[in-house]
């Protein structure tokens, strides 16, 4: 397949609103049976990410002073938020949860705040990547779940106090639900930040598109505030998710800590 | 299988791309097409063979980042955060204790300024009946003793007088005994002087 992987960087302008989600290949690895292994501009955006957060929460809080700078404030903060965000979820014994809540909530964060940068890739856009995170939730809250509680974990999917007759239908409703979580949980992400980008590109090209149209050229505004709003938009999309991300993931974990019903 | 053959040089057109089968089918027929979104075009996020690559780095990405927050940021933000509301916590107490050392010193200053201006009052009372009784007691000493001069001057006066009226009485007697001689002739005899002189006083 030579499609996807561009190994040439192809950032000429296409009206096409898909094609920014193309990976380009920078260090082409070879394959693994049909899987193409490279090191794309996705990867680099996460490692990119990864520098970004660590700039904010590990160098800039380097002097540990008393009165914070901007930067140390703004680890702070953050921290603060997503141990309100999982000590509300959880209670104090999700407290062993912090990091892998705070991990995930700035590297969705930055990832799709990246993808808002003009020209820039959106990791998130692609459902592998959130999926991926999604399964580590979950594995996480399964693994843990299962070891703290043994076989008392799956009375997550018995409800209490339920006539045994609706326990047969219930049981199998509580299952799915369960299954649907890590789904729920990366399609929202995925879909949100791929519909975004796709919108902000179509209506962007809305604009040029009506230059090209004679007179229509004169309800260039129209979308060209449209593209302005759903900026706009993404920002707050961007920011939304991933804090609906990391709560989802504190009251997901928090199964796994209290799996009574 | 076209999947193997992936990273080929792209066409000279820079548009014109590969279009891969979807499902997975080898048949990759090479569809050009111009840079419009075909039907058939590929869908980056669902592209299954980059999957794997991107699980990989993702893994190593948030595993690397995970490992950093987990042992050097959240560690180091909490101490930052713990250091600072114990040393609120501190200095609140330093400045409770140091108010209410204030407070105490001021009920001390207050209790000592009362005791002070109590003994003041005490001394200036002392100061004043000491002062009152001195006067007085000069005042009594000069009275008495003006009395005395007074009392002394008068007997003086009274002594003078009574003299003077002795003196009178006998200045009057001569005088009444040499009138008497010049008219009638002869001398007066005392008793009868005297009983003269009594009448008239």
């Amino acid at each position: 397949m030579a499609g996807s992987i561009d190994p040439a960087h192809q950032v000429a302008l296409r009206p096409d609103p898909i094609h920014q989600f193309e990976l380009h290949s920078l260090v082409p690895f070879g394959h693994i049976g049909n899987q193409q292994i490279a090191f794309t501009q996705s990867a680099l955006y996460m490692f990119a990410a990864v520098a970004v957060i660590t700039l904010i929460t590990i160098v800039a809080t380097s002097s540990r002073s008393v009165v914070p700078g901007r930067m140390q404030s703004l680890a702070e903060i953050f921290y603060e938020f997503i141990a309100d965000t999982v000590h509300q979820a959880t209670g104090d014994e999700g407290k062993r949860f912090m990091p892998l809540v705070f991990s995930l909530f700035m590297f969705v964060l930055v990832l799709n705040l990246f993808g808002m940068i003009p020209y820039a890739f959106a990791v998130t856009s692609h459902l592998v990547v959130t999926f991926g995170l999604a399964a580590l939730v979950i594995g996480v809250v399964v693994v843990f779940g299962v070891m703290k509680h043994g076989t008392h974990f799956f009375g997550l999917f018995v409800p209490s106090g339920v006539p045994k007759p609706l326990l047969a239908l219930l049981v199998p409703i509580e299952i799915i639900s369960f299954i649907s979580r890590p789904i729920s949980l990366s399609v929202r992400l995925f879909a949100n930040v791929l519909a975004g980008h796709i919108a902000m590109k179509i209506f962007a090209f809305f604009v040029v598109g009506l230059f090209s149209a004679g007179a229509w050229g004169l309800l260039f505004p129209l979308p060209l505030f449209l593209t302005i709003a759903l900026t706009a938009l993404e920002f707050l999309v961007a920011a939304l998710q991933a804090y609906v991300f990391a709560t989802l993931t504190a009251i997901y974990l928090n199964d796994a800590l209290h799996p009574g019903h | 299988m076209a999947e193997h053959k992936s990273l080929t040089t792209p066409p000279a057109n820079s548009d014109v791309k590969v279009v891969p089968s979807q499902g997975g089918h080898d048949a990759g027929h090479g569809t050009a097409h111009t840079g419009q979104p075909a039907h058939g075009a590929a869908f980056p996020p669902f592209e299954t063979h980059t999957f794997l690559a991107q699980l990989i780095w993702l893994a190593i990405s948030f595993g690397l980042l995970y490992y950093l927050m987990a042992k050097i940021a959240l560690p180091r933000i909490e101490a930052i955060l713990h250091a600072r509301s114990s040393r609120l916590a501190t200095d609140l107490d330093e400045a409770q204790r140091m108010k209410s050392e204030a407070d105490a010193a001021g009920v001390a200053y207050e209790t000592s300024l009362r005791d002070a201006q109590g003994k003041a009052q005490g001394i200036a009372q002392e100061a004043r009946a000491k002062l009152a009784a001195e006067s007085d007691k000069r005042r009594k000493d000069k009275e008495a003793e003006l009395n005395a001069k007074i009392a002394a001057s008068e007997t003086t006066i009274r002594e003078s007088t009574a003299r003077a009226m002795g003196n009178v009485r006998e200045i009057a007697g001569e005088t009444a005994a040499s009138i008497v001689e010049r008219l009638t002739g002869h001398a007066p005899d005392r008793d009868s002087l005297d009983r003269a002189l009594g009448a008239v006083h």
